[in-house]
């Protein structure tokens, strides 16, 4: 009994994955309705359901495998040509092959699921008057159906296909070895010799190498079918990826130690440990990764049945579906997908006749893109529909009472049109059963927030709509900041933070609005969030604190803590159930010194501390930016410190000087240099990124200059090597900071340097009296 | 006759236990991490081999004041419902095999949390010791609800 639940189980993962493959293979069909490829292959997974469905006494679903494959041997013999209806009737037929795989997996048997009418509309497709069928005159008409015991006599897939064929067997038979020798040297194999078969023959000159190399060849594509891949628990993988975060936190902790001790031969070995880890780390990750195609893989039924449903022409267009993403993120944007390209099929693309007295070609284009892009992966649902009308946002969202009429101008298009992520906002003029009850885009929002992702769109009136998903590659590792409250440590998520600024409490300070705190922040106000209050904690003083700009649901607002320490990557480890219902920390992970630090969940922190909801609603501008740069096709400056090759980009740097090793001057414990009768700090790129410098030799040194705000700094490196443009994908590796990560230019492993960083972890103050400046000059 | 292991541990000078086979292991540790606004007998989270536990104050879940947690305490680690769960005592006893004659029910006069949490009292030599509801003793909710 216990192996008969195997199978069906194995029958059940199996005929999934089939149905999946029918379902674009059915609309697919319907595009190239000539394709006899298409319907055989069709036709030979139901015909695999059906098989075992038998063996297994699943009746209903036999029976209705057999109608729908009696329908399909009618398309394939020619009998009735491929129409729309037909595959309607068809993917029918699919879902319900699909329910009663669920009723099977649920319940172990087929009960409750009725599958009569779906066999009566496949038999009604089937009797249709032959005119339907003008290219065989000669069918009859009213064929009744035939009896599923008739229908076993039609050939069956042959089973060895895809198998890989013994290679003796065809040297054999192209000629290259005679049958003896084959013999003898299967013989040599069964007495021990453990040698490939083809390796005996060539060693005992029995066969040529160019035949014996043709027939693995021939041997090859078959089994990379068969062999090339397994199934692998995804438990025992998450498994592995846990104990690799514990061997990231480990190895973190040893190479602070070893740098503390400054011994250089285990610093090497440190050095070489984290590379390991690192790429252990990855190989990892990597196997959790699953292509994007994945979850595309539904849409293309998803728009047919819409977009047919709502008499439009749409044609998909995938690029970057070999993109990969960890699997549970993927899970996590499956239904926010899902649900933006109903919408761009709904409200995004236009009518027929719409599209025509516009101007458009009558079949409306839905785009799925995917690409990486500075450790994230970007994925876009774009139309070529109506777009979205700016100011009619802008009057439904002052009626909905979410902006104040008088907040208009001063917003850019952009976040305007955020607004539709906001709950309760639906611009749809009339309520339609797929989309525009006004839930939906806040739920998009929000599941993707979650997962540390984002959700943006952009759209120009008339011409389309792009929606943007940006997601993290993986959930179990994710960069953060450490910041001090009290004598407490606690993570934030990069990917929630804007800017940092630092209240010395005379040229910066904290303001109070009727008791509520605000900061100006360039001149907008910022209300502000104390953690030590929103912690319960005793409540500290305004001075010598810093505030956190963070954004999350939309909002923007100013967290105040009282130190921060620096970025890190951490291990996201589950919070017990128990801590889950405070909602106001999303997990727990080891920090460097092996104590437990709290991740603080940015979203319910702003509930929580009562941001009003129409406290001042400013979107992201600063974002991008913030992230850093590393996109493709980016000039980038390729620079030498030490072993390592350095890349910044070059959109940063404003000059590239030599300075004579003698004009280095000190200031306090910091080297300057004199420059345009301006005094310029000089940051060593090898002190920042931990790398052996080269020997200090020659009379100058090699400096790239940064500015950014009125005020520079010259990061010095020992070479200048090239200018390049970065076509290649950055690939996320981040384990120090200033990096956005590594990517192979010009066949050499480079690491993109990320300038803002960088310099925040050599001097913390840059930005901070960068930012003071700016607010005087606001 | 049948009979039980029990782990025994004490807080504040009363004997208590929890069948063995709940128990994952047993160790003192010293750094704790506070977790703000949770239930007052959620004394803390802390690193067991890169897992994150919570630890939760027997004391306080008894109705007493919480542990000082400075210093090393002592963890009775609790296999849980799939997750550890850690429970703060004062002292670790001895593993005990109890015969179930010397089991009785709680006393009629035994009141307030402890109640809750006692399944039953055994007679050892000398003193008692009160079995524990290991799913009632981290429930941190209990009181506070």
């Amino acid at each position: 009994m216990e192996d008969l639940g195997e199978i069906v189980g194995e029958f059940l993962m199996e005929s999934h994955e089939n149905l999946d493959q029918i379902d674009r293979d059915l609309v697919a069909l319907e595009q190239e309705p000539g394709s006899r490829d298409l319907i055989s292959r069709i036709f030979r997974a139901i015909h695999t359901i059906k098989g075992t469905s038998g063996f297994l006494a699943f009746s209903r679903l036999e029976t209705l495998a057999h109608a729908g494959e009696s329908l399909l041997s009618r398309l394939r013999d020619g009998v009735q040509p491929v129409t729309p209806t037909t595959i309607t009737t068809l993917l029918a037929t699919i879902d319900g092959v699909r329910n009663l795989l669920e009723a099977i997996e649920q319940n172990n048997s087929e009960e409750g699921v009725d599958v009569d009418a779906i066999i009566a509309a496949v038999h009604a497709q089937m009797n249709a008057p032959a005119d339907a069928a003008p290219a065989a005159p000669a069918a009859p008409a009213a064929e009744t159906p035939e009896p599923i015991a008739e229908v076993p006599a039609r050939e069956a897939p042959d089973p060895v296909e895809g198998q890989r064929r013994p290679l003796g067997e065809m040297l054999v038979e192209s000629g290259a070895a005679e049958p003896s020798d084959v013999g003898s040297a299967l013989q040599a194999q069964l007495e021990g010799d453990e040698r490939k078969l083809g390796t005996i023959l060539l060693e005992e000159g029995k066969a040529q190498p160019a035949a014996v190399s043709e027939a693995l060849q021939a041997q090859t594509p078959k089994r990379s079918v068969a062999d090339s891949a397994i199934r692998v628990d995804v438990d025992l993988l998450d498994t592995l990826m846990n104990m690799v975060g514990e061997l990231v936190l480990a190895r973190n902790q040893l190479v602070r130690g070893v740098m503390e001790t400054g011994d250089s031969g285990l610093v090497r070995s440190a050095q070489r440990l984290g590379m390991i880890t690192s790429e252990l780390q990855e190989g990892i990750m990597k196997t959790r990764m699953q292509p994007i195609e994945h979850i595309w893989s539904k849409l293309p039924r998803v728009i047919r049945d819409l977009s047919q449903s709502l008499g439009k022409k749409v044609e998909l267009v995938m690029e970057g579906k070999e993109t990969e993403l960890d699997r549970s993120l993927l899970e996590a944007v499956k239904d926010p997908l899902t649900h933006l390209v109903r919408n761009a099929v709904d409200h995004g693309i236009e009518d027929v006749e719409r599209r025509v007295a516009a101007g458009k070609s009558p079949e409306g284009t839905l785009t799925l893109r995917a690409y990486h892009e500075g450790g994230h992966v970007a994925v876009e649902v774009a139309d070529d529909g109506a777009g979205m009308d700016v100011d009619r946002i802008a009057a439904k969202a002052v009626e909905k009472g979410l902006l104040r009429a008088e907040q208009i101008p001063g917003m850019d298009k952009r976040e305007i049109m955020a607004m539709v992520f906001q709950p309760g906002f639906s611009t749809a003029a009339k309520v339609t059963n797929v989309s525009g009850r006004g839930v939906g885009m806040d739920v998009v929002k929000t599941n993707i927030e979650r997962i540390g992702g984002a959700v943006s769109v952009d759209s120009t009136l008339g011409e389309g709509t792009v929606w943007r998903l940006n997601i993290p590659l993986t959930l179990a590792i994710v960069q953060a900041l450490t910041v001090d409250c009290g004598d407490q440590r606690y993570v934030i998520p990069q990917v929630a933070v804007l800017e940092l600024v630092y209240i010395d409490g005379t040229s910066t300070k904290i303001e109070y609005a009727s008791g509520a705190p605000v900061y100006r922040l360039r001149g907008k106000l910022l209300p502000l969030v104390r953690l030590d209050r929103a912690l319960g904690f005793e409540v500290g003083g305004d001075q010598g604190v810093y505030i956190m700009v963070l954004q999350a649901d939309g909002r923007r607002f100013g967290l105040v803590v009282d130190r921060v320490l620096n970025t890190e990557e951490v291990v996201v480890k589950a919070l017990n159930s128990r801590l889950k219902d405070i909602g106001l920390y999303s997990g727990a992970t080891i920090l460097g010194d092996g104590k437990v630090g709290l991740i603080l969940d940015v979203s319910s922190l702003a509930r929580r501390s009562h941001l009003a909801a129409d406290a001042d609603r400013e979107n992201t501008i600063g974002m991008s930016r913030a992230t850093g740069g590393g996109g493709t096709g980016e000039r980038l400056l390729i620079t030498a410190v030490g072993e390592r090759r350095v890349a910044i980009p070059l959109d940063t740097v404003t000059r590239l000087e030599e300075f004579p090793r003698n004009r280095i001057e000190q200031a306090g414990s910091r080297e300057v240099v004199q420059y345009r009768g301006q005094i310029l700090p000089l940051m060593r790129l090898s002190h920042v990124l931990g790398a052996y410098s080269e020997a200090e030799e020659g009379d100058t040194v090699s400096v790239v200059v940064y500015s950014e705000g009125g005020r520079s700094v010259a990061l010095v490196v020992d070479r200048i090597v090239d200018i390049a443009e970065n076509s290649t994908t950055a690939r996320r590796d981040v384990e120090e900071d200033g990096l956005v990560g590594t990517a192979v230019i010009q066949q050499r492993v480079t690491e993109l340097l990320d300038v803002r960083r960088a310099i925040l972890a050599a001097d913390p103050n840059f930005y901070r009296e960068m930012s003071d400046e700016m607010l005087v000059e606001a | 006759m049948a009979s039980r292991q029990f782990a025994t541990f004490e807080v504040a000078d009363q004997l208590f236990g929890v069948e063995v086979d709940t128990v994952q292991e047993v160790l003192s540790y010293n750094e704790y991490t506070p977790v703000p606004l949770a239930p007052p007998a959620v004394g803390g989270l802390f690193n067991l081999r890169g897992q994150v536990i919570a630890a939760v104050d027997l004391r306080v879940q008894l109705g007493l004041a919480r542990q000082a947690l400075q210093g090393p305490v002592m963890n009775v680690i609790l296999r849980g419902d799939g997750e550890p769960v850690s429970l703060l005592v004062d002292r670790i006893g001895e593993v005990v095999d109890l015969d179930d004659d010397a089991f009785e029910p709680p006393p009629d006069t035994l009141s307030g949390p402890t109640r809750e949490l006692v399944v039953g009292t055994f007679k050892l030599d000398g003193r008692l010791m009160l079995a524990l509801d290991a799913n009632q003793a981290v429930d941190t909710y209990r009181a506070t609800t």
